[in-house]
């Protein structure tokens, strides 16, 4: 599904030069539920901008679905992350204002699908991360784990083949925290969604199939789990 | 996508509504004011051509006095007597009238009513130089005129004033004491460009008002009527040819009375409000630009305000066209609305002022519609400059942004 080759990205430039990845491989299977772990600086907000086509890498080739992606426009990979990707943020990042149901709308308006569909598409994206019923709430009405759920929502309500999660249970506690994972993961298991989450949460990544460690610019340590 | 941005920015104005009203203000009174003067504008001019109207077609005024500016006429200037007439009625041709006249103020009495006019002695061309109507019975005859019989022809104000209720024509009113029978009351009139009541007036023929009335054989003005707009030109210079030597005037010496076009003076008038509406154009123009700066301004701090919404929209996929698009509308939406509120403003302002003018209230939908069209105008100008601004936002500097 994901392929990084020899990715590096440089940021500044001259004497400030840092070195954020370096020579970075990294292979992703469709259908896992890959957890990036590591210490801040380690570089693995960098790998998530690059995975997520928000950044483009200073050298190295990025494959997508086996289609060379490192250099495309910026259209284009508005268009990439349109189509095929979702994002879940640490901090919500949902319209202030809005309603749930017009958040989640947000990507479908700029695919140009008309009112009905998009409203039925939401409505089923809603229901499935459990918030029937919330759909005229603003974020301000709602608790920090359903803002999440709509932020889910509104991530998987294209049908992305991936989602891409920056520390998504950072402001909640302990016990929506958790919530957030099993929704995540029966996403994963029931819809078969790929799944690539940065965490700094040990009992998080307990969630996913494969646990990588970042440490300076490199993959420090890759575990897989196997399931029975 | 179009019709979302609308609703987006028509949501964001009314969210920051006092903060829009107040950024439009420019715009408010540069549309305001444009549609104000505008409909000002066409309402003078539709008065200036119905007063062009009212004072007869074609007409030239022949007075005694100077071709300088201000009242013709002095108590020191020759005034015309009969030869003069008699000579431009040979001389002069394609002309429909040529009507003689002399005025006072005076004083008519009716039953125990009195009212002061103005009393016209003249001929029976008069009707026809002047385009006068008659509401009921008709001109003095020329009979009347050559024997100087008391009969006059009165004006609507004068009927209303000292006759009211009293079918006019066959009266015998008193006009500084002299008795005279009403044969005739003209149509109305209405005011004269000049402000004047055109219809508080008493024509008799000349000859009865020179022996009754004035007591002299003075005539103060001559009226004449071109057959065509074409004829005025060539009208004029015989008048003034003929009058010339009929007043034994040297080849070099000045004219001692003038031959006035009533269309000049009507289109020197007109030229004047065309001046001042050019002149507060300007003053719009620059209310227009100050509006502009100020919408650029406001969309420059929405942008700014809205960084983090602009980088979620960017990081599910929008364009950067539609995130340009998005803000263009925005602005352009906000600068409608102006466009709208000084529209409403601009009919108030020209509704009250056409009340204290008198003039008639003309609101133009074409005008109505350029300024919409120039409100939007300056949104997509004014806020293309913040709108690119937001479309060329990185999306993780702007998911970044507090």
């Amino acid at each position: 599904m994901i392929s990084l080759r020899e990715i590096s990205r440089d940021y500044g430039v001259g004497d400030a030069r840092v070195k954020a990845l370096a020579s970075l491989n990294l292979d992703i299977d469709a259908g896992s539920f890959v957890a990036i772990m590591g210490a801040s600086g380690s570089g693995k907000s960098t790998a998530m901008n690059i995975l997520g086509c928000l950044d483009r890498p200073t050298h190295g080739a990025y494959l997508f679905n086996g289609v060379n992606v490192t250099n495309l426009s910026r259209d284009g990979r508005a268009l990439l992350r349109r189509n095929y990707l979702g994002f879940v943020f640490q901090g919500f990042n949902l319209l202030a204002r809005t309603t749930a149901l017009e958040n989640v709308e947000l990507p479908l308006v700029y695919r140009g699908l008309s009112r009905a569909t998009r409203h039925k598409q939401a409505l089923a994206a809603l229901l499935a991360v459990g918030l029937n019923g919330r759909e005229s709430h603003t974020p301000g009405e709602l608790s920090g784990g359903q803002q999440q759920r709509v932020a889910i929502a509104r991530a998987i309500v294209t049908d992305p083949l991936v989602l891409l999660a920056d520390e998504p249970t950072g402001n909640l506690d302990s016990e929506r925290s958790h919530d957030i994972m099993r929704l995540l993961q029966t996403l994963n298991r029931e819809r078969g969604i790929t799944i690539i989450m940065v965490t700094h949460e040990a009992d998080m990544a307990e969630y996913a199939t494969r646990v990588i460690t970042f440490a300076d610019g490199h993959v420090a340590q890759d575990h897989a789990k196997v399931f029975a | 996508m179009l019709w979302e941005s609308v609703k987006l920015a028509m949501r964001s104005v009314r969210r920051n509504l006092l903060r829009s009203v107040l950024t439009l203000l420019g715009i408010v009174i540069g549309v305001g004011a444009v549609i104000a003067l505008m409909t000002i504008g066409s309402g003078a001019t539709q008065k200036i051509s119905a007063d062009i109207a009212k004072l007869g077609s074609n007409m030239l005024i022949v007075r005694p006095g100077g071709q300088g500016p201000g009242p013709p006429g002095g108590n020191d200037a020759r005034s015309f007597n009969e030869r003069d007439v008699d000579a431009l009625r040979k001389g002069v041709r394609n002309v429909r009238a040529i009507a003689p006249s002399a005025n006072k103020q005076s004083t008519v009495v009716f039953d125990a009513t009195s009212s002061d006019v103005t009393v016209t002695g003249t001929d029976e061309a008069y009707f026809i130089a002047q385009d006068w109507s008659f509401k009921a019975g008709g001109t003095f005859t020329e009979n009347d005129v050559r024997a100087a019989n008391n009969v006059c022809v009165v004006g609507t104000t004068v009927v209303s004033t000292v006759m009211a209720g009293v079918e006019p024509l066959g009266q015998t009113i008193r006009i500084d004491s002299m008795p005279c029978t009403v044969v005739g009351v003209l149509g109305s009139k209405g005011q004269s460009a000049f402000g004047s009541d055109q219809d508080n007036t008493i024509i008799m023929p000349l000859r009865t008002f020179q022996r009754r009335i004035a007591g002299n054989t003075k005539i103060a003005s001559i009226a004449v009527s071109a057959n065509s707009p074409a004829d005025v030109k060539p009208a004029q210079d015989a008048i003034t040819e003929i009058l010339r030597e009929t007043r034994h005037m040297g080849k070099s010496a000045v004219e001692d009375f003038s031959v006035r076009d009533m269309t000049q003076i009507a289109a020197m008038m007109s030229s004047t409000t065309t001046i001042m509406t050019g002149l507060l154009g300007a003053v719009a123009a620059v209310s227009l630009l100050v509006g502009g700066i100020g919408i650029m301004n406001i969309m420059l701090v929405s942008v700014t305000e809205r960084t983090r919404e602009i980088g979620i929209r960017l990081a599910i996929g929008a364009l950067a066209s539609q995130v340009l698009t998005q803000f263009l509308v925005e602005a352009i939406v906000l600068c409608l609305f102006g466009g709208f509120l000084g529209v409403l403003l601009g009919l108030g302002l020209a509704g009250l002022a056409t009340v204290f003018l008198d003039v008639p209230f003309t609101p133009d939908p074409r005008v109505m519609l350029m300024a919409f069209t120039i409100s939007g105008l300056i949104g997509l100008v004014f806020g293309f400059f913040p709108a690119r601004n937001a479309a060329r936002l990185d999306p993780i500097e702007a998911l970044r942004h507090e």
